[in-house]
């Protein structure tokens, strides 16, 4: 009867968990998240194939052989068996195993750098983490935006992330993995929504006082077109993100409100990892501004292509891209 | 430069009423305690027998207590982080503002991993290996002195933070480059760097000292493969020590060049790379927690063997499951940053090689069920962490492994759930098991019983406690929340916070249990009186002196031939022989030169935290020449008379008789 009352009980505790997980990572509307969800759930269950029986033992054998149970068998010198030993070693082995296995192929599968196998074309965006708030910039639009981020539902995102301050986190926890940003280096990350929604995205490593307040709407258009209405929107305001303009966003804020950028001085992105790489870095890279401008068509090539050209060129590539790489695109 | 560098008037936060009241309320414990010492005449004693006592067993003492009092400051740290995010839901601002969170929680973790935990286990090691291992006292005993003096410089330069500038608001990895003076100017990381440094030189010499004891100062007769269990997982873990605190020695010598000398190692400009400081931070941390963790397997296993009256299942195994938990411990590290870019190849490899310590920490369990398994499990309070232990470490040990897989990292990284995680290994595994060791070895150390009941009562407040506050934590991290956030404003994690909120204040209803069972046992003494010094029927050396031991511990060292040597003892009827003429013991002097070193030391780190230039010399030169007496010293030992020994052993053999 206790036993009925008290998995009665757990059922309404699961439940009432698994719908408090709205919202989280266990509720993912973008395949990335799925796919990792899928994985938490699979990992978890194997390993409960060892955790409850050591559990139930650990209970059990504490009851069955407590002190003045006189009727049980006692051993006290009894300490070793081989066969048990063969057993207890092979049984974690066996599960290690199998989740080894697991893990290479879904590491792989989920690398945060590889490009989403999707039919439709992928949008870039490139984002910088600021003293306390996240821009966002699109290059092939043109335009930038604060602590809002945009893009079509069922197309591929390739996110390019960097820092101009401590380092954070880039995290949707609705559409899956997250990726650090960092100052004078680029990361990547690609994600995609499956559905239309507006998800939360935060920082997801402490970077300060403002850190709490680094939060952003991602807003997963139904359509292209609504997408393009929404770039459309900022392309009207008439605030350009030029040096100057980003030197006075870049200063210490938090809680910023959500902010729009009309138009985006070319190579913007590049700006911002390089001026970290050299002693006099600022005034070169501001000089080398209008040198870019007429690079920017080769550079998009190469932003396009640059996942599987330095996965060739350099093998140790994927890993975090150093800012050489960036700085070669950028020349 | 000023005369006093950076530090003035204005350095003291007067203007935090939560500071300025707690310095208070220490001001008057201060002096309570201070009275209560002049009042009982016990200056000289404290000074003479155990400020500047080379025995081991004192030494330990002094770490636990070091190690309960940085409880009590990390706790209130915890008390106060849980609170804020109970109060900070839905968009409100709570009563800590970030300036004041972000110190909290920073020091918590610092104060509990470092002065914690660490001197728990440290203390722990100091007072039982020597005896376990049948030895007089440590191979260093004077380095032990001012290892122990050098943790405690640690813990002073942390607490001085609280009343005098601020501590380090980067969390307690203080990752660059937010830890660089271009974000954080003050002195906060500075105090971090120099408590961590000192405190990290004062351990790296525990580590030396005792692999060195355990080398060379065994019992004639006792193999390595015959050393107690918790000595063996004491080896782990020191040899771990040697290896791994050079690595956060150095990195935090980097990190202090950069901040002192304008050095550009981790730095954003200049060339810097934060994610050396990173992987090498890591190199250091991860083979830290399983220096936590080994000594507390080692205390497990103590528990069980004694409490089922049975040998240990699987003797062997344990060793070789620890030295591969070792070994692989460090092979690891870049699981705490799967999150950073590397390839699917180099996260893939970590993953996997996370999951491999799983096969030996597994098969630790397994064996301690069957040491269960046909014994007499006496249900006592160590008994009852033990069981506590092995079933929350599982669920744990589970949610760590499901860490290891990056695919599940990616989204759960830096969460809440990781939180949970690490509390439930840290504090379900190692703290859990200090308070088994604390319980099981406390008549030992101080020759009367702790108080049962309240014992009890205080392990089921933990327990239940645990459970209430941390599993919220594992719900949080999936609904997506974020570590170290000063508040939120999210509905759907309202109810999980305020639950968790509970939890820290049932915990604090064990805490309290405790100490109030450390006055009930010490008032109440005369009754509970360890006179046999082997209370619980025990298997080891330990339980074969007096209790507390003499301070030589062993009159004539023991023959040891078996891994259980004191049950072997006992049942060839070897135990409790009275000799007829005992040797003279050649024993360490008391000296003060740890201390009076340690407190040079600590005016260095202060003033360098400063910016005192003058101070630091002068501190630094004072420590050197104390240094260079002592080495010229020849005064530093002594003989106990047999008659003496006589005297003291013939009375422990009467109690013994006397039951």
């Amino acid at each position: 009867m206790f036993i009925r009352k008290l998995s009665t009980a757990m059922l309404a505790v699961g439940a009432l968990m698994l719908a408090g997980c709205e919202g989280g990572v266990l509720d993912p509307k973008g395949q990335v998240g799925m796919d990792e969800k899928h994985l938490i759930i699979v990992a978890t269950l194997l390993m409960l194939i060892v955790v409850i029986p050591v559990i139930f033992m650990t209970l059990y054998f504490a009851w069955k052989y407590r002190d003045g149970r006189d009727h049980e068998i006692y051993a006290p010198k009894w300490a070793h068996s081989k066969t048990i030993e063969i057993v207890v070693w092979l049984i974690p082995v066996v599960i290690v195993i199998v989740l080894g296995v697991i893990t290479w192929n879904s590491t792989h599968k989920l690398d945060p750098y590889k490009p989403l196998d999707h039919h439709a074309k992928p949008i870039t965006v490139q984002v910088v983490s600021l003293d306390w708030k996240w821009l966002f910039i699109y290059p092939e639009q043109g335009i930038a935006s604060v602590n809002e981020l945009a893009f079509p539902a069922n197309v591929p995102v390739n996110f390019k992330i960097t820092s101009d301050t401590a380092m954070n986190s880039f995290f949707i926890p609705q559409l899956g993995s997250q990726i650090y940003s960092m100052a004078g280096m680029a990361t990547k990350l690609h994600l995609i929504a499956n559905e239309p929604g507006t998800f939360k995205g935060i920082s997801a490593n402490y970077s300060g006082a403002g850190f709490a307040g680094m939060k952003f709407n991602a807003i997963a258009t139904p359509t292209a077109e609504d997408f393009d209405a929404w770039v459309a929107m900022i392309k009207q305001q008439e605030t350009t993100l030029d040096v100057a303009q980003y030197k006075l966003l870049a200063k210490k804020s938090e809680n910023n409100p959500v902010q729009y950028f009309g138009s985006v001085q070319k190579g913007m992105f590049n700006y911002v990892v390089m001026q970290y790489m050299d002693p006099n870095s600022n005034m070169k890279s501001m000089g080398s501004m209008e040198d870019m401008d007429h690079d920017q068509h080769m550079q998009h090539m190469k932003d396009i292509d640059a996942t599987q050209h330095s996965e060739h060129s350099i093998p140790t590539h994927s890993t975090t891209e150093p800012s050489s790489t960036v700085s070669g695109e950028a020349e | 430069m000023s005369f006093f560098g950076k530090l003035t008037l204005e350095s003291i936060p007067y203007h935090e009423p939560i500071i300025m009241v707690t310095l208070a309320v220490v001001g008057v414990i201060g002096l309570v305690i201070a009275a209560l010492i002049t009042k009982h005449q016990k200056w000289g004693v404290l000074w003479h027998d155990w400020l500047t006592s080379v025995d081991h067993k004192r030494l330990g003492i002094m770490y636990i207590l070091l190690a309960l009092v940085m409880l009590i400051r990390g706790f209130s740290d915890a008390i106060m982080m849980r609170t804020q995010q109970a109060l900070a839901t839905n968009g409100a601002a709570g009563y800590l503002p970030p300036e004041h969170y972000d110190q909290i929680f920073t020091a918590h973790g610092v104060i509990m991993i470092i002065f914690m935990a660490m001197p728990f286990m440290i203390g722990l090691m100091n007072l039982i290996l020597p005896l376990q291992i049948g030895a007089r006292d440590v191979a260093f005993p004077f380095l032990n002195n001012l290892s122990f003096w050098l943790t405690t410089s640690g813990a002073v330069l942390i607490n001085i933070s609280l009343g005098l500038g601020e501590f380090a608001k980067t969390g307690w990895v203080a990752y660059p480059p937010l830890s660089e003076l271009a974000y954080s100017p003050g002195v906060g990381v500075d105090y971090y760097i120099w408590a961590l440094q000192i405190s990290g030189i004062g351990t790296t010499l525990t580590g030396v000292n005792f692999i060195a004891t355990v080398l060379k100062m065994r019992a004639p007769g006792m193999k390595l493969m015959q050393m107690p269990i918790f000595t063996w997982t004491c080896t782990w873990a020191n040899i771990l020590i040697v290896a791994s605190f050079p690595i956060l020695t150095a990195v935090l010598g980097l990190l202090t060049l950069d901040r002192y000398l304008d050095f550009h190692f981790f730095t954003n400009d200049g060339g810097g790379n934060a994610m050396m400081y990173i992987n090498l931070f890591w190199a250091w941390g991860h083979p830290e927690v399983y220096i936590l963790i080994l000594p507390a397997f080692g205390i497990f296993s103590e528990v069980i063997s004694t409490f089922t009256s049975k040998r240990l299942f699987g003797y062997s195994s344990m060793v070789w499951a620890s030295g591969a938990i070792s070994i692989l411990g460090f092979i690891v590290w870049l699981h705490h940053f799967f999150t950073m870019g590397s390839s699917a190849n180099v996260n893939a490899f970590f993953g996997v090689m996370t999951m491999v310590i799983a096969v030996p920490t597994g098969v630790k369990l397994f064996n301690w069920l069957f040491t269960i398994y046909r014994g007499r499990l006496r249900i006592t309070v160590p008994v009852l962490w033990t069981l506590g232990f092995m079933v929350t470490f599982t669920i744990g040990g589970m949610t760590g492994v499901l860490l290891a897989v990056p695919g599940a990292d990616y989204v759960l990284h830096n969460s809440l759930f990781l939180i949970a995680h690490f509390h439930n290994t840290i504090l379900g595994g190692a703290v859990f098991g200090y308070m088994a060791g604390f319980a099981f070895w406390f008549p030992k150390a101080m020759g009367f019983h702790l108080n049962e009941r309240l014992g009890k009562a205080s392990f089921w407040c933990w327990q239940v406690g645990f459970y209430v506050a941390f599993m919220p934590l594992y719900v949080l991290g999936f609904l997506g929340m974020t570590r170290r956030i000063n508040h939120t404003d999210n509905p759907a994690w309202n109810f999980w916070i305020y639950f968790a909120a509970v939890g820290a204040f049932i915990i604090l209803a064990g805490i309290i249990l405790q100490f109030v069972q450390l006055y009930v046992s010490f008032r109440d003494r005369e009754q509970n009186l360890d006179t046999t010094g082997d209370p619980w029927n025990g298997h080891t050396l330990e339980w074969s002196t007096s209790s507390p031991p003499q301070f030589y511990n062993f009159a004539k060292l023991p023959h040891v031939t078996d891994i259980d040597a004191f049950t072997d003892m006992k049942e060839k009827g070897q135990a409790y022989q009275r000799e007829q003429a005992y040797q003279p013991i050649h024993m360490p002097k008391n000296t003060a030169s740890g201390i009076f070193m340690a407190a040079c030391i600590t005016a260095v780190g202060f003033a360098a935290i400063w910016h005192i230039w003058w101070l630091a010399i002068a501190g630094l030169a004072s420590a050197f020449v104390l240094f260079l007496v002592r080495a010229y010293d020849n005064d530093v030992d002594y003989y106990v008379q047999p008659d003496e020994v006589t005297r003291i052993e013939h009375a422990h053999l009467d109690n013994v008789v006397r039951g």
